[in-house]
């Protein structure tokens, strides 16, 4: 549904986006990752043809999104950055102009206007005028803009940001409810929203992407060791030697400690589960287990080791071309 | 070509918010300070001239009433246009909607040309708006209907002018009043060009003398049709129209 092909985009001097290769399969949802100024926005403004790239090609909807522009216009919806709204007009309003522009058909019009008021939960606000809104409704009505002449696909730039708690989780379920019948990119840079929402992730940061499928297979990827969390109390030396000598176990740390009770966690090979055998050998050395638990490794923590390894790498890099003596 | 829908956003806009409101109300307060005082000095010179035939000779109202009442309001579309169009790209660009403009199925031809008509819209009701003047002159004396369309002729294709020139200024920032002032000073240097024809003499006399937005706006307001003058101002709009298009499409332009 979306094809990325070697996509740049240089605003000058700067390159905002090198080489971006990316595919979403129809109906997926896809989150795009990275910190700010990583290259979302600009991919995302490339991808709905607000501006062209400097190289490379994209094709949304199976139309390239600069020879065809009018074709991939017609089947996206796109909410920028920041809502940009008219205050001025009232809801209902604007989202009938919004409905004609994109050409919706008059005898349908009224019916998608009510149809995505009645999603997005803005009817009872359709008369008043957008800039009367709060935050929360503004980006719902961004949100109806976007779905209103039904688009094959939906490209959402940072749709949660600075709304609160309440509202996040109003808006996540609203685009989890329009997965499946529309192919979702979002951007965010909020991690817990990206599992929670996609299936898939593509992972930005400096304008490169630097990791990218779906989220299972990047954690295996980035940690290939299972975790446990254990809690002992029993001599430390003597838990973490006996742990360690289970088959299996790659590393034991002790975390925390606190009168007599230990705080260990257990890496292990992936697929290999080791909680058996920690009861057993506590168990049998009348050690008093506390807690047992699998920890799962978050996306976060690949998000974090991704982009904190490049940074460093990159300042290695850079450290070593400093030290290099001038000729 | 999806125009009328962006011409019906951008009348709401107008509409809804004061500043059609506003530019009307100033408008017709001036042109009828404007026209009162005209009408009164005529009113005062007739008078006098029940006592001095002569002078009654040379009195008509084409000449004192309507002439000087188009040329006033010339002036004052010359300030007053630039605020009607200064809104109609850079307020988008200022929020952001324009990128949400810009990414519907629409040309950017399209968009501009329903802006700009509904600018012209706005004008229009402006100039409906002094149609009173000459409708309370023609129920006190006779007027000649020639040099009154004539007139009316010149005033839209004079302000249809103005409009492309500000539309055009509103596509190149983001500031309202930056866009407002541009166009003011181009029109400004555009209407008082032909001024100094008059010391330069010779071709860049001539050339100058046709450029200046006033010289053809003259003959209009003495009930003159002449295609060149209707030309300019037409030329003038059309390449105006055209470098906005160009300049909202250099975003486009691979970088």
């Amino acid at each position: 549904m979306i094809e990325v092909k070697n996509l740049t985009k240089h605003y000058g001097p700067i390159t905002a986006v090198r080489d971006v290769s990316f595919n979403v399969a129809p109906g997926e949802i896809v989150g795009f990752l990275g910190p700010n100024g990583a290259g979302k926005t600009t991919t995302m403004r490339i991808l709905a043809c607000f501006m062209p790239a400097s190289g490379g090609s994209a094709r949304v909807a199976g139309y390239d999104v600069f020879r065809e522009s009018m074709d991939v216009r017609r089947r996206i919806g796109y909410l920028p950055e920041n809502v940009p709204l008219y205050p001025d007009l009232p809801v209902a309003a604007y989202l009938e102009f919004v409905a004609e522009v994109k050409g919706v058909g008059r005898s349908e019009r009224k019916r998608r206007v009510a149809e995505a008021m009645e999603r997005c939960l803005i009817t009872d606000v359709q008369s008043r005028l957008i800039g009367k809104l709060s935050k929360g409704y503004r980006q719902r009505v961004g949100l109806a803009q976007a779905i209103i002449n039904d688009p094959h696909v939906l490209i959402l730039d940072e749709p949660t940001i600075g709304l609160d708690p309440k509202q996040i989780t109003e808006i996540r379920s609203l685009i989890k409810s329009l997965a499946g019948e529309h192919t979702v990119i979002l951007s965010t840079h909020i991690l817990p929203e990206v599992s929670m929402l996609c299936a898939g992730v593509i992972i930005i940061n400096k304008g490169v992407i630097v990791a990218q499928g779906p989220i299972e297979t990047l954690v295996e990827q980035f940690f290939p060791t299972a975790r446990v969390q254990v809690e002992i109390a029993g001599p430390p030396a003597a838990v973490r030697e006996g742990m360690r000598r289970i088959p299996g176990v790659l590393e034991v740390r002790a975390e925390a400690q606190e009168d007599g009770r230990s705080t260990y966690v257990v890496e292990s090979a992936r697929g290999r589960d080791v909680r058996a055998e920690i009861f057993q050998l506590a168990a049998q050395q009348r050690w008093e287990l506390r807690e047992l638990k699998r920890v799962g490794m978050t996306l976060e923590e690949v998000f974090i080791r991704i982009v904190a390894g490049e940074d460093a790498a990159e300042a290695e890099e850079t450290a070593e071309t400093a030290e290099a003596p001038a000729p | 070509m999806r125009i009328w829908p962006i011409f019906k956003k951008e009348m709401r806009l107008y509409f809804t918010s004061p500043i059609a409101w506003v530019i009307l109300t100033i408008f017709t307060l001036i042109t009828g300070y404007f026209f009162y005082s005209i009408f009164a000095f005529f009113t005062l010179a007739s008078m006098q001239s029940m006592m001095n035939p002569a002078m009654a000779r040379e009195l008509n109202v084409t000449d004192s009433v309507l002439r000087p009442l188009f040329s006033n309001i010339s002036v004052i579309l010359l300030l007053l246009m630039p605020l009607v169009t200064m809104r109609l790209f850079a307020e988008e660009r200022r929020s952001g909607t324009i990128e949400l403009l810009l990414t519907y199925p629409v040309r950017d031809g399209a968009v501009l040309i329903g802006k700009y008509l509904a600018a012209l819209a706005v004008y229009g009701v402006m100039l409906a708006a002094t149609l009173v003047y000459p409708a309370l002159v023609l129920y006190f004396a006779r007027v000649e209907w020639g040099v009154l369309l004539t007139g009316y002729l010149g005033l839209l294709l004079m302000g249809a002018t103005f409009l492309a020139v500000g539309v055009f200024a509103s596509s190149l920032t983001e500031n309202q009043i930056v866009a407002s002032i541009t166009t003011f000073g181009v029109l400004l240097i555009f209407w008082v060009i032909g001024w100094s024809a008059d010391y330069v003499g010779g071709v860049v006399g001539r050339v100058l003398t046709h450029v200046s937005l006033l010289e053809h706006f003259d003959s209009f307001a003495k009930g003159v049709l002449d295609t060149k003058d209707v030309v300019y101002y037409l030329d003038f709009t059309i390449v105006a129209l055209f470098l906005t298009l160009r300049s909202l499409e250099a975003r486009r332009w691979k970088g």
